[in-house]
């Protein structure tokens, strides 16, 4: 294992001198420096049908230095492969908001900043990522903690042992990177994953003892999910064989947290292999609940444009194709409605973890 | 016969009650209401004077005006002009009596710029009133062999002059006149200042030279920019495009004309006999009624028939514009700029009036780049200083879409930016919304002539910003990749202990072949730099990627 890193990290620094030496050799021979990497976005993500998942094409994009459009991109490329292999020789890991702070300086004696804030440079991060083949965490870089897990299982994190049994309310906080060599899982008795969207519904589970009365694990992703998370996930499916049922609002984005878990997603659909889990079980809300629970009109909340212009891109995506998935976005836009997670306390505060919950797996009433 | 001396005595006493108490009751009216106007509005009647004397008399105008401080709150002021002169025997009434010029006109008439004529009486009367102390002029006409010195006052209760001493001396100037008087007042430098007021004024005048002397002794000189004299104005008739219905029972019951169809070819503009006969066609009217015997209800179907009338445009005999090319080279000559243009519109007619409006526009070079754009108001080649916001060339600067042309502007406030605005509006009538003239009144036509006049300089400044853009785009994306390649190298050196300095030369090297050999185009790249400049201004950065709140 730490021989395996020890190899990770030999790599990561040699291929940015490689790119690096490339690029001092275009300058030397006169011509344009560029970097050729794989497009990310629609344009270049289709939907393999074998393996379920949302998978990056072969288109490529190369960037050029002497092009007005690409020129701070491609400074801004270096700027950042250059802290990358400082902290891979330094062995430290750092926040991807802090390579942000650590490469922002003002350019010459102009009054621009090398970036102007941190969605530019996180691109850039997920760039390197793919033009050098390299997974984030042999990158050494980490997003914020994000996502909370509670459960019947014990882990050893970091090399502290950790029981998920005795984590008080707030549970224990998801890490970045939760690759073997820092997250290992020790015991476990648990029957399968409860993946629910937000901190707050997830805290009501975690009130009422749901994983212990269901001998379950509970975890959150606070909203949409890191990859922190999605990648734990994958690993407890995969190495615990626990299936994954998940838990989100009835919107389109509650949906789509669903895909990304299930599916991946469009910008990491090179990351789709190592994070995607099609065989994760859709339990609610669905857009048909309110009419099977009855629950009154005065708890749902009306569609906005900006909703209604989601959906109807969600809907031509080919991984949304499902007549299922179809269905459900389509009777959300017929009702005008949406329903959030907690609107189920308008029955009763424990509604949702004494009945809902626990009824629809009981019933199998989930959606694959 | 004591009945008509107690008729005499009474007209005299009314005629002397309305003068003192006419300045007294129209002070504000006539731009006296406080001691900095009074100071401005002095200069200014003196310098119309001046140029209209010197116009008359084909003579190029040299003027000098010189401001002494002689106490706190008290100045004299000189103005000395190279005009024809007056004769010896027409000085007092010139200086010395209300209500003398010529000018003075219920309707029709011509371009000038005092129009009501009681201008520099006016400043005598204001500083005999404030200081006491008599007006000095000295004045010599060509033939004569030497100059006339005479000090003079008003006599209030008869509007007549009182010459207080009369000698002659021997004069430096072949001709001209020089006043000289002693008033309260306050001098002040900025804003709606003397010296702002001259340099419009040459603006509007650049056939005169102007010379100015201000308190501190400082000197400024305002060059003459074309040796071209105004084109004279003729008086004019009306035009009976917009007659009123009042004004045509006026000229009616006034005209020498037997039957109504020589009445509408001798006191109309523009008709002869067969507009004429066609005009009484459409009113119904016969063409052989005396017009002293018009009906009231025959008069309106006349004014109707008027208006509906296929009729030539004005005549502009009686109209001076000053031209777009010398406006436009007279505008360069005081400030440095990048950019100037100009136009004259064709002449156009209110209420039987004609009138022509011009516009010069200047832009960049040592304007100020921030705060609102300047705009100068004249009205017959009188600069407009006050009440700005109620003059309705504001108003048509104002609503017109300054962002169409490359200016900022927000809502319908004075747009901001480098840029003066010229408006001048010529008119045998100017309507003004007081007697101190210094707002245009809301004509509609008015402001809409203003409006296209402003909308045609808009273009042309349009293109030239445009132009300029893109020079400053060009300037940019080199800075922008000389910048960026001092990153990069510093970048590579870092990363492969290669040298920095060798990297950076080679860099820039590479963007100056790639220019040469044409495999970067700068329209392409520059119309590209637009383009990501116009997204930094325009929405908000996406926040989220493409496929949604997907980032992590």
């Amino acid at each position: 294992m730490i021989m395996n890193k020890k190899q990770d990290d030999k790599n990561v620094a040699e291929k940015i001198d490689d790119l690096a030496k490339d690029t001092i050799k275009s300058i030397e021979a006169g011509s344009n420096p560029d970097i050729t990497f794989p497009l990310r976005g629609l344009s270049n993500v289709y939907f393999d049908e074998t393996m379920k998942m949302v998978k990056l094409g072969d288109k490529t994009q190369t960037r050029n230095f002497f092009n007005v459009g690409q020129a701070k991109k491609f400074m801004q490329t270096f700027l950042v492969a250059r802290v990358i292999k400082e902290l891979v020789k330094e062995n430290i890991t750092a926040p991807i908001r802090s390579i942000y702070y650590n490469t922002k300086h003002t350019i010459g004696d102009t009054s621009e900043e090398t970036w102007e804030d941190q969605s530019e440079s996180d691109p850039i991060i997920e760039d390197l990522e793919i033009t050098l083949g390299s997974l984030r965490e042999e990158l050494h870089v980490r997003a914020g903690q994000k996502g909370s897990m509670v459960g019947n299982l014990t882990i050893i994190d970091a090399g502290d042992t950790i029981d998920l049994r005795k984590m008080g309310s707030g549970g224990w906080s998801i890490p970045s990177i939760v690759e073997k060599d820092i997250i290992k899982f020790k015991e476990c008795e648990a029957d399968y994953i409860l993946f629910i969207e937000k901190d707050t519904i997830w805290s009501r589970f975690n009130e009422d003892k749901f994983w212990k009365k269901n001998n379950c694990i509970i975890m959150h992703g606070g909203g949409q999910p890191p990859r922190g998370v999605r990648r734990l996930v994958r690993r407890m499916h995969d190495e615990l064989k626990l299936p994954v049922y998940v838990l989100v609002d009835n919107d389109v984005y509650g949906l789509y947290i669903y895909s990304v878990i299930k599916q991946g997603s469009i910008n990491l659909a090179f990351e789709s292999e190592r994070m995607a889990i099609p065989e994760a079980r859709f339990l609610g809300l669905s857009s048909f609940d309110q009419e099977k629970y009855k629950l009154p009109d005065n708890v749902t909340l009306k569609l906005k444009d900006i909703d209604r212009k989601r959906i109807s891109e969600v809907l031509a995506y080919p991984w949304f194709k499902k007549k299922q998935w179809q269905d459900e976005l389509k009777h959300m836009v017929e009702k005008g409605v949406k329903l959030e997670l907690e609107a189920l306390s308008a029955k009763d505060f424990k509604f949702i973890t004494e009945k809902y919950v626990p009824e629809k797996i009981k019933k199998k009433e989930w959606l694959v | 016969m004591a009945s008509e001396d107690y008729a005499k005595k009474l007209g005299a006493e009314m005629h002397a009650i309305s003068v003192a108490q006419f300045f007294e009751k129209n002070k504000h009216l006539l731009g006296f209401d406080n001691l900095t106007r009074a100071l401005l509005t002095s200069v200014k009647e003196a310098v119309d004077n001046s140029l209209d004397a010197c116009e008359e008399a084909d003579i190029l105008p040299e003027i000098s005006v010189q401001l002494q401080q002689i106490e706190l709150n008290r100045y004299k002021m000189i103005v000395e002009d190279n005009g024809p002169g007056i004769i010896p025997n027409k000085i007092g009434e010139v200086f010395a009596k209300l209500l003398f010029g010529s000018k003075f006109q219920t309707f029709g008439g011509k371009q000038g710029r005092g129009q009501q004529g009681i201008g520099i009486s006016a400043v005598v009367l204001y500083a005999q009133n404030t200081t006491g102390k008599p007006a000095r002029i000295i004045t010599k006409t060509k033939s004569a062999k030497q100059a006339t010195v005479v000090e003079v006052k008003i006599d209030v209760m008869k509007n007549e002059p009182i010459i207080l001493s009369q000698t002659t001396i021997d004069w430096k100037n072949e001709h001209g006149t020089r006043v000289e008087v002693e008033l309260e007042a306050k001098y002040v430098e900025k804003k709606a200042s003397v010296s702002e007021y001259l340099k419009e004024t040459a603006i509007v005048n650049p056939h005169a030279s102007i010379k100015f002397v201000d308190p501190k002794g400082n000197r400024e000189v305002f060059k003459r920019v074309t040796d071209e004299l105004p084109k004279k104005s003729e008086k004019m008739k009306p035009h009976p495009y917009g007659m009123e219905l009042g004004t045509l029972e006026r000229l009616l019951k006034a005209t020498n004309a037997r039957v109504l169809s020589s009445f509408l070819t001798t006191e109309f503009d523009k008709v002869g006999s067969t507009t004429a006969t066609e005009i009484l066609k459409a009113a119904g009217l016969d063409p052989k009624i005396g017009p002293h015997f018009v009906t009231i209800e025959q008069a309106d179907k006349l004014v109707k028939a008027m208006h509906g009338a296929k009729i030539q445009s004005p005549s502009t005999s009686g109209l001076s514009p000053i031209g777009a090319d010398i406006l436009k080279k007279s505008l360069e000559s005081e400030y440095k700029l990048d950019f100037a243009c100009s136009v004259t519109r064709t002449p156009s007619v209110y209420k039987g009036n004609a009138f022509v409006v011009e516009v010069a526009l200047g832009y960049g070079g040592e304007l100020d780049i921030e705060g609102p754009i300047s705009l100068f108001r004249f009205a017959n080649r009188v600069p407009l200083l006050y009440q700005q916001g109620a003059c309705a060339l504001t108003k048509a600067a104002t609503t017109t879409s300054w962002k169409n042309y490359g200016i900022s502007q927000s809502g319908s406030n004075m747009p901001t930016g480098p840029l003066i605005v010229i408006v001048h509006v010529a008119s045998v009538w100017a309507p003004f919304t007081s007697e101190s003239k210094d707002a245009v009144a809301s004509i509609p036509e008015i402001v809409k002539e203003t409006k296209l006049a402003l909308q045609e300089c808009g273009r042309l400044l349009s293109v030239f910003i445009g132009k300029k853009n893109r020079s400053h785009l060009a300037a940019k994306k080199k800075e922008m990749f000389k910048n960026y390649s001092i990153e990069l190298a510093r970048e590579l050196s870092k990363l492969t202990n290669q040298d920095e300095k060798k990297l950076l030369a080679k860099l820039l090297e590479i963007a100056q072949e790639m220019y040469k050999s044409g495999q970067l185009k700068p329209e392409e790249e520059e119309a590209q730099l637009a383009q990501i400049e116009k997204r930094k201004v325009g929405a908000f950065k996406k926040d989220k990627d493409e496929d949604g709140d997907d980032y992590e």
